[in-house]
């Protein structure tokens, strides 16, 4: 594969061949007009060469047309590739329901992946073929970027925050993984591979390699052992000193502040990080920081635990559990997507709908 | 126009034309100005939208009245300036620099305030840094926010404070020519320009004094 | 005063030399270069022409370190290992190169040398606006470069010029500081100019020159100076948030502390876009002249360029996030930047178009400043095509932050900007030196730079495509190929930039004297002496005609030719 001189990488997935054909395109259409510039800038100095020395040139200025026609002709061809590219960019950027999630988490210099089976890898990853793979990454330290050039994918891995992109890998075989944001001393070496495996290749590889419990049974675990559930999931009788987290993600939250958001990946990592950042509406902001105590690999693991409780909304304990605290907005935001604080509560405490006055 | 003016420079061919374009100069620089102050507002509207109620809180503990002392200090070191080019086109010389004077003056009682703004938020720790401390709001108690708040404060009020120094320079470079009647009805025009880059360093001040001082104070809500 | 047949007549848009006898070409008697001497006389001149042939060192100087640099990395990366210096070294050998190049060559080249000494000329005027303010400007230069400088000699910077946080802010070991001020207070250089070349254009023109009979070159000039006052500043407050985060732990760009890095990325590239464009407009206006005065005719399309340029300006400010399209900015954001980016790509084209239809009837002399205007035009067609490429969302997902990248720009700024700058520092070296060079010689130049540039950066487009990332310093092995032939156009490249700092300096001592107006050109600046006196014109002209009018152009005679 590598002995010739080639010109294109390998095209392993299905966003690679959307993003050949704008290549293909792209490369007829400068060619044109690069050879049709040259051409002319050859014809013309030859033809038009000064036969005495003081000739002069022609007095015309340029017609209308002509000025308008090629400024409309690019205009026009310009816009077609831009649309173009515009769709096959939301296409790399818009990950199917059914994309497997698996994280990253980018530090210097080196990447540390977790499957959603609990594998973890460093510097490669297998994934299956004909699967849409979704990425959700991170980082420790610096931008990094994410660059699998056999997939014409790439996507900058942030600190502090999770990004995510995704593919569907078409071939089996091993293809080149480079970080592309420069990040510091090792940056040409924070390589690896992104090896594609046929299905029943893959599924032996998982249960061969060091067998895992899956990322959401280690959240779980985690959720315990951080004694999450002591506010989160109080006992019978006890009040919830934290909102419910089942069914949270993916569904709308008021905050104290009366702004309101729904709960995606970032927000969860940053209520376990930064939880005053983002107090929930009804809530005391009593909830301590992890910064410093979990990984970012046990990030992942107790976002999949949260994300796994979505999957059947209004699990956990009975609502009667939740009367007792005044602003038991916990609910009612948590599940309801868009609701405002509901009104019928006892107003005692401050509610969403009208937050406590900022501390003077 | 007197081509043999004394202050004539050789590569222009009248006053008037080297007026404008000493004009025209300064109102260029005063554009760069604007967008060099327009990265700061930039970070203040960005962290502003984000963490509304830790800047609320920051913005309250500002002390108010330094900054309305302040802005008609700054106001009246405008009006004197002004005055003081008025008195140039009135040919009266020791009034253009008694007015240099006082807007210089009220310049510096600018900055003793602000000084002393600058004494009292170290005092308190409010300073970014390894010992920021703040008591930060119930609906925000992360201190990160409040210091990001602090960071951008003391960055604008500092490069304001910067740019008031050097007008404080500039201003003194007029003094001698002026009290040397080198300003006419016929020929001021260092003064216009440099009243200019006051006048801009005095808007700039009305631009932070509410965004930074003045949206906490909601009165009851 | 030299015995100027033009200073008497008013109507000094266009001049008829009449062909001097044989042996009366000689430099005039008194003339800028010769009025003082001394060093003195130098560094305090006010005169725009001195200033200019001082930053013409500067820049030059520039110009080889940032060179010398490229040598490094390209010798370095002729084997996939890393084994001429360690990645460190590489780092910062990488990011000295882009610092250097862009602040302290590309950005000052064509408008503080060439910039500084036509503009006064072609508007029929004395000097610029402020000279004092002018010569501070070179001085400010050489502050800034001062500290840039001294961070090389302790180790260099190894942020690429680029700076992103937080890397730059709270993990580099490097003289972060040192260099971001030197860029910062060469900054000021930049708006001095910029400002000066403003009013001068509004205030300063000969008495019926009318915006729409400036030469081109001059509303190229204005149209970079709007972009210098008006960009140049918020990358001077974006270097000093970066220094005072690293000074005073500030959070304003440490996601840690509350901060966003990608603010910097906004911040940064709302300068550093229109930036490019400070770098290509000014070559273009040269191209401008150029083609006009080999071809002997008017542009085609005047005022369409004219407009074009400032068209570039306005437009360059509002496609800076076409630098972000994988930092995560939401799909929305990106599919407004990739559509304004397209936009800004049209007047450029139609420049190209402009000048090509220039060509068609004209009265075309291959000297070496049209071969240089000819390759310019070429490869800035290829460089602005890749431009539109890039600007394409789904294409550049794959290629950018990779050697397509690193291509792209380099053949707008060395296949254009710099092709530009050699094809202006040729075509008005007579003017500047009142010397000729020798012609074969500077052909023969111009071929090698064209052969060694495309051999050099035409490979990238190439490993860029198979993924090769920038700013790598070692890389797998299948990317070899393509980087020894690139290593070999960088040494042919070399060669080629070392031939015209050799036969101009000769030409100081040995070179023909040039005459008035060796090329036959029409232009204010080809009616009075080569070299100029000091005070430019000995009476002011008074223009009644177009620009580029050659319907009764200057005959040539036979002694000032220059082939």
């Amino acid at each position: 594969m590598r002995q010739d001189l080639p010109l294109f990488p390998a095209a392993a997935s299905t966003g690679a061949h959307q993003v050949d054909a704008i290549t293909y395109v792209w490369l007829v259409v400068a060619a044109f007009f690069s050879l049709l510039i040259a051409g002319l800038i050859l014809y013309f100095m030859t033809r038009y060469r000064r036969r005495t020395p003081d000739g002069v040139g022609a007095a015309t200025g340029s017609p209308l047309l002509l000025e308008v026609a090629w400024s409309a002709i690019p205009l026009a061809i310009t816009l077609v590739m831009f649309a173009w590219g515009a769709r096959v960019f939301f296409y790399i950027y818009r990950p199917p329901s059914n994309a497997v999630e698996y994280f990253a988490v980018g530090k210097q210099w080196m990447w540390k992946f977790q499957h959603p089976e609990g594998n973890r890898e460093i510097d490669e990853l297998h994934v299956p073929v004909g699967q849409p793979v979704k990425m959700i990454m991170t980082s420790e330290d610096v931008i990094h970027s994410f660059y699998v050039p056999a997939f014409r994918m790439k996507q900058d891995v942030l600190p502090g925050r999770y990004t995510t992109t995704w593919f569907q890998a078409d071939r089996p075989g091993t293809y080149h993984l480079f970080c592309a944001e420069y990040c510091g001393t090792e940056h040409s070496r924070m390589i690896g591979s992104i090896v594609v495996m046929e299905p029943t290749d893959y599924q032996a590889w998982l249960s061969g390699a060091a067998p895992g419990q899956s990322i959401v049974a280690s959240g779980a675990q985690l959720f315990e052992s951080l004694a999450c559930n002591t506010c989160h999931r109080p006992g019978p009788g006890m009040a919830a000193r934290g909102p419910r987290l089942e069914g949270l993600f993916g569904h709308q939250v008021v905050l104290a502040d009366g702004r309101s958001l729904v709960a995606n990946e970032d927000y969860l990592r940053e209520s376990i990080v930064a939880p005053a950042a983002k107090v929930v509406a009804g809530y005391q902001p009593i909830m301590p920081t992890f910064q410093g105590q979990v990984t970012e690999e046990q990030l992942v693991e107790l976002i999949a635990y949260v994300k796994s409780l979505s999957a059947t909304p209004g699990d956990g304990t009975p609502v009667s559990a939740e009367a007792s605290r005044a602003g038991a907005a916990a609910t009612g935001p948590a599940i309801a997507p868009g609701a405002t604080a509901p009104t019928s509560r006892a107003p005692a405490t401050p509610t969403a709908a009208n937050p406590a006055p900022p501390g003077r | 126009m007197s081509s043999t003016h004394s202050a004539l420079q050789h590569h222009f061919d009248t006053l008037d034309q080297q007026r404008e374009a000493s004009t025209f100069g300064m109102w260029c620089f005063l554009v760069t100005e604007i967008m060099f102050f327009g990265g700061l507002f930039t970070a203040y509207v960005v962290y502003r939208l984000r963490y509304q109620a830790a800047f609320e809180a920051a913005s309250n503990s500002l002390l108010t009245w330094a900054g309305a002392v302040n802005t008609a200090v700054l106001i009246c070191s405008s009006l004197t300036m002004a005055l003081a080019i008025r008195s140039a086109q009135l040919d009266r010389r020791k009034a253009i620099v008694w007015f240099l004077l006082v807007t210089m003056l009220l310049g510096a009682t600018f900055l003793g305030i602000k000084a002393f703004e600058y004494t009292t938020e170290f005092r308190e720790h409010h300073y970014p840094g390894p010992s920021f401390h703040f008591d930060a709001p119930p609906a925000d108690p992360n201190p990160h926010h409040a210091e990001m708040f602090f960071a951008i404060y003391f960055c604008m009020t500092g490069l304001h404070a910067a740019h008031m120094l050097i007008g404080l320079g500039l201003l003194s470079s007029l003094l001698a020519p002026a009290w040397k009647g080198r300003y006419t009805p016929e020929w001021h025009n260092p003064l216009e320009c440099i009243g200019l880059y006051w006048h801009f360093v005095d808007i700039v001040w009305i631009f932070l004094l509410p965004l930074l001082y003045l949206f906490g104070a909601h009165g009851t809500k | 005063m030299s015995a100027n047949p033009n200073a008497t007549t008013p109507d000094t848009a266009r001049t008829s030399v009449t062909a001097p006898a044989t042996s009366d070409l000689a430099l005039p008697r008194e003339n800028y270069l010769n009025a003082q001497y001394g060093l003195r006389s130098w560094l305090l001149t006010r005169d725009h022409k001195r200033i200019a042939i001082l930053y013409l060192i500067s820049v030059t100087a520039f110009f080889f370190l940032g060179g010398f640099f490229a040598l490094l990395i390209r010798l370095e990366l002729l084997t996939p290992e890393g084994d001429l210096v360690g990645p460190d070294t590489y780092n910062r050998l990488f990011t000295m190169h882009g610092i250097v190049m862009v602040f302290f060559f590309l950005i000052p080249s064509i408008p503080a040398t060439l910039g500084n000494f036509l503009l006064p000329l072609m508007i029929g005027a004395k000097d610029l606006a402020f000279p004092k303010v002018n010569l501070g400007s070179w001085y400010v230069y050489n502050l800034g470069a001062l500290f840039t400088l001294w961070s090389i000699l302790h180790g260099g910077v190894d942020t690429g010029w680029t700076f992103y946080t937080p890397f730059s802010t709270t993990y580099s070991n490097t003289y972060v500081i040192t260099a971001a001020l030197g860029i910062f207070v060469a900054g000021f250089s930049s708006i001095m100019t910029g400002l000066n070349f403003i009013v001068t254009v509004h205030r300063m023109r000969a008495p019926g020159l009318t915006w729409f009979r400036l030469p081109l070159f001059v509303w190229s000039m204005y149209a970079t100076s709007l972009i210098m006052i008006l960009g140049t500043p918020v990358i001077a407050i974006t270097l000093l948030l970066v220094a005072a985060e690293r000074t005073l732990h500030l959070g304003i760009f440490d996601p840690a502390l509350g901060g966003d890095p990608i603010l910097f990325q906004h911040l940064f590239w709302f300068y550093s876009h229109p930036a490019v464009y400070i770098m290509v407009l000014p070559g273009m206006g040269v191209v401008s002249e150029l083609v006009a005065a080999f071809s002997r005719r008017r542009i085609v399309g005047y005022r369409v360029v004219a407009f074009a340029s400032v068209a570039i300006a306005i437009l360059g400010f509002l496609v800076w996030g076409h630098h972000m399209f994988v930092t995560g900015q939401s799909l929305y954001t990106a599919t407004i930047f990739s559509v304004l980016s397209m936009l800004v790509a049209i007047p450029s084209a139609v420049k190209v178009f402009n000048w090509t239809a220039t060509l068609y009837g004209g009265a075309i002399s291959l000297e070496t400043p049209m071969l240089y205007a000819l390759g310019f035009i070429g490869l800035f067609t290829i460089g602005g095509l890749t431009g539109t490429m890039v600007a394409t969302l789904g294409f550049d997902v794959h290629v950018h932050d990779t050697y397509f990248i690193v291509a792209h720009f380099h053949y707008i700024m060395v296949g254009g900007t710099i092709m530009a700058y050699m094809g202006g520092m040729h075509y008005w070296w007579p003017k500047i030196s009142g010397r000729l060079y020798p012609s074969f010689l500077s052909k023969l130049s111009a071929l090698i730079i064209f052969v060694g540039f495309n051999l050099t950066f035409f490979p990238q487009f190439i490993l860029g495509y198979l993924g090769m990332p920038r700013r790598y310093w070692s890389y797998p092995p299948e990317f070899q190929v393509l980087n020894v032939l690139s290593t070999a156009g960088a040494s042919i490249l070399g060669i080629g930039y070392i031939l015209p700092l050799c036969y101009f300096a000769w030409s100081m001592r040995y070179g023909k004297a040039a005459g008035d107006n060796p090329w036959g050109a029409v232009g204010l600046e080809w009616t009075t002496a080569s070299p100029p006196p000091t005070h430019n014109f000995d009476v002011t002209p008074i223009v009644t005609h177009e620009a580029y009018d050659y319907g009764q152009a200057p005959v040539l005679g036979e002694e000032a030719r220059v082939v």
